[in-house]
């Protein structure tokens, strides 16, 4: 059966993907010590698995990403959000690769999580949908997998919080990972990250339409408050270069200042365009519970605070990918987890792309980014024997 | 392997099969695809140059794009059978930092570099007066990435300094060929055009 979505679906063409529901008898066990049953997950799938089953790769989304990696958004109707990157004759070519991508659990694209209805009470979760992590979210795509008969994968990727989950699946799961390619990422959220979630967090819980998080009963959403939530975020996946090259200090009327506080600079208007356009597809509950899911991830403390034991015995081949001008998630970050890899022996290469695109570079037309995972990819293919 | 360079295949023969290596400053990645492929060695490379990494990568090599002046710090002890350095010390910001870490990470490390003591260098500035260009150091004195030039006798002095200890030294000439040496000798750093060096911490 198909996934359920929030709202009603703007994009009627658009395929909605399937979705896995598990029953009490495969309970989702959390790390926040409940379980979840029964759960569903959300996913979508692009190209053919091969017989041998050994074409697989598992694609995981950023935090306000979802299923839709190439395909039309069926609520906005927009492409995918790494249509770049995964399709037909792209570097992730889904001619030759069975493509993966799940919602995440705690997310709102179809997959359990704050805002779908609670079996036991007959309302949304809200707020007492249980705090998920990181780990959480790979070890639901472990049973997806199970379930779609995947026993490995040949290659798990994914940008930003896409990135933790495939440092997750390899620590996690490391027989079943052949190769490893996070992009953008770190093995843990900074505090200056977790600074930033707190910001956007309390944005949306100051926005009176909130209402404790049970906004869904009275039909309300904290749209205010996600939106400035969503703004205040994406400055941080932008630099300072890029900014100015787009916007400067450009008038939205070039006749002059209006000595008002409607947006009177481009760079306002971009901003408050992303926070409405954010807010008809995302909830904000959601948005509470992911971002507290990456602030949780600390790879390295799950193994006495030694990131390299993570990846002790590993045979599974990574290549990690950063971006110059990322300061959200900087190349220093992206390395730390190259040099553990390395210490524990393990098979890495690294590689930095010179870019003023910042954090969002990991989404955007990269040509030596796709040079890198094309050029990865085909050679773990080959070694696999995947045509 | 005939297209392979002739320092690069004197370092080629010097590796034990299935031996761990780093080749710091790897390149395209052509010495560890070579070694892979007929030493079965378990190969990593470090690498400053972002095109040449994504070479490295698509050929399915394990290459970390850094910089051997800052980078090498990270590497834990003893952990590489042997570590190669060829034609890179000359370019490094500090040398003797470098080739101190090298042999700290590697129980053995084979560094190949040009010979600024060769009677060619010697002539060229000594009749022109002006910054020698050479076939192998082909650059103006301004523009030129090989900040740390050094003879074979000034290398020999620095790897002892660094805690080194040489095992085999090899003089190349000019047309690719090489022969056993002694580092301290006259006339190898007069006739040589490079020098291949394994090393080994005392």
């Amino acid at each position: 059966m198909g996934p359920k979505f929030l709202r009603p679906l703007s994009a009627p063409d658009a395929e909605k993907g399937r979705a896995a529901q598990f029953g009490p008898e495969h309970a989702l066990a959390l790390d926040a010590g409940r379980t979840l049953a029964p759960w569903t997950i959300a996913y979508m799938t692009y190209g053919a698995l091969n017989e041998a089953r050994t074409n697989a790769v598992l694609v995981c989304h950023a935090l306000t990403g979802d299923q839709f990696v190439a395909s039309a958004h069926p609520v906005t109707g927009k492409p995918g959000w790494w249509e770049t990157m995964v399709g037909p004759g792209k570097p992730i070519d889904t001619d030759r690769f069975f493509v993966i991508c799940a919602n995440v659990i705690g997310g709102c694209m179809g997959s359990s999580g704050p805002a779908e209805i609670d079996p036991e009470t007959g309302e949304p979760y809200g707020l007492s949908f249980p705090l998920v992590t990181v780990r959480d979210m790979v070890r639901a795509q472990a049973m997806l997998l199970d379930e779609l008969g995947i026993e490995r994968l040949l290659c798990v990727t994914g940008g930003s919080m896409g990135g933790m989950q495939v440092l997750q699946w390899a620590a996690s799961y490391p027989e079943r990972v052949i190769s490893a390619m996070p992009i953008a990422c770190a093995a843990k959220h900074s505090a200056q990250n977790i600074a930033f979630h707190e910001v956007g967090r309390q944005a949306i819980m100051a926005d009176p339409d909130w209402l404790g998080g049970a906004y869904q009963l009275q039909d309300k959403q904290p749209s205010k408050g996600l939106a400035v939530a969503r703004m205040a975020a994406h400055i941080t996946y932008l630099s300072e270069a890029a900014l100015q090259r787009k916007f400067g200090r450009t008038l939205q009327n070039p006749g002059g200042v209006s000595f008002a506080f409607a947006p009177d600079f481009q760079v306002e208007s971009y901003l408050h365009h992303q926070g409405m356009t954010f807010v008809d597809r995302f909830d904000a509950n959601s948005y509470l519970y992911i971002t507290r899911a990456m602030d949780y991830f600390d790879l390295a403390a799950d193994y006495g605070g030694v990131l390299a034991e993570a990846f002790r015995g590993s045979k599974t081949r990574f290549c990690i990918i950063s971006f110059t001008s990322d300061w959200l998630f900087p190349t220093v970050e992206n390395k730390r987890v190259a040099h553990a890899l390395n210490a524990a022996a393990a098979t890495v290469s690294f590689v930095e792309i010179e870019t003023d695109r910042g954090h969002d570079a990991f989404l955007l037309d990269e040509p030596q980014m796709f040079a890198t995972v094309r050029g990865f990819l085909n050679s773990v293919a080959a070694g696999q024997g995947v045509a | 392997m005939a297209t392979m360079r002739p320092d690069l295949a004197a370092i080629a023969e010097m590796i034990p099969e299935g031996a761990r290596v780093l080749d710091v400053g790897c390149g395209d990645g052509a010495l560890l695809e070579y070694l892979t492929a007929t030493k079965k060695v378990d190969g990593r490379g470090v690498e400053l140059s972002q095109q040449n990494v994504n070479a490295c990568v698509a050929r399915g090599l394990a290459v970390i794009q850094g910089d051997a002046d800052t980078d090498l710090g990270e590497y834990p002890s003893q952990v590489f059978d042997v570590v190669i350095l060829s034609q890179t010390i000359q370019a490094t910001r500090n040398p003797k930092g470098v080739l101190g870490h090298l042999l700290r990470i590697g129980r053995r490390t084979a560094v190949s570099l040009p010979n600024f003591g060769h009677w060619r260098v010697r002539l060229n500035l000594l009749m022109r007066g002006r910054m020698p260009r050479t076939k192998a150091l082909g650059y103006e004195w301004y523009d030129t990435p090989n900040i740390h030039l050094c003879t074979i006798a000034d290398f020999a002095a620095l790897a002892k300094e660094a805690g080194g200890e040489i095992e085999r030294a090899l003089a190349l000439s000019e047309d690719g060929s090489t022969r056993p040496m002694r580092a301290e000798a006259w006339s190898p750093n007069v006739l040589a055009e490079g020098a291949i060096f394994l090393l080994r911490a005392r």
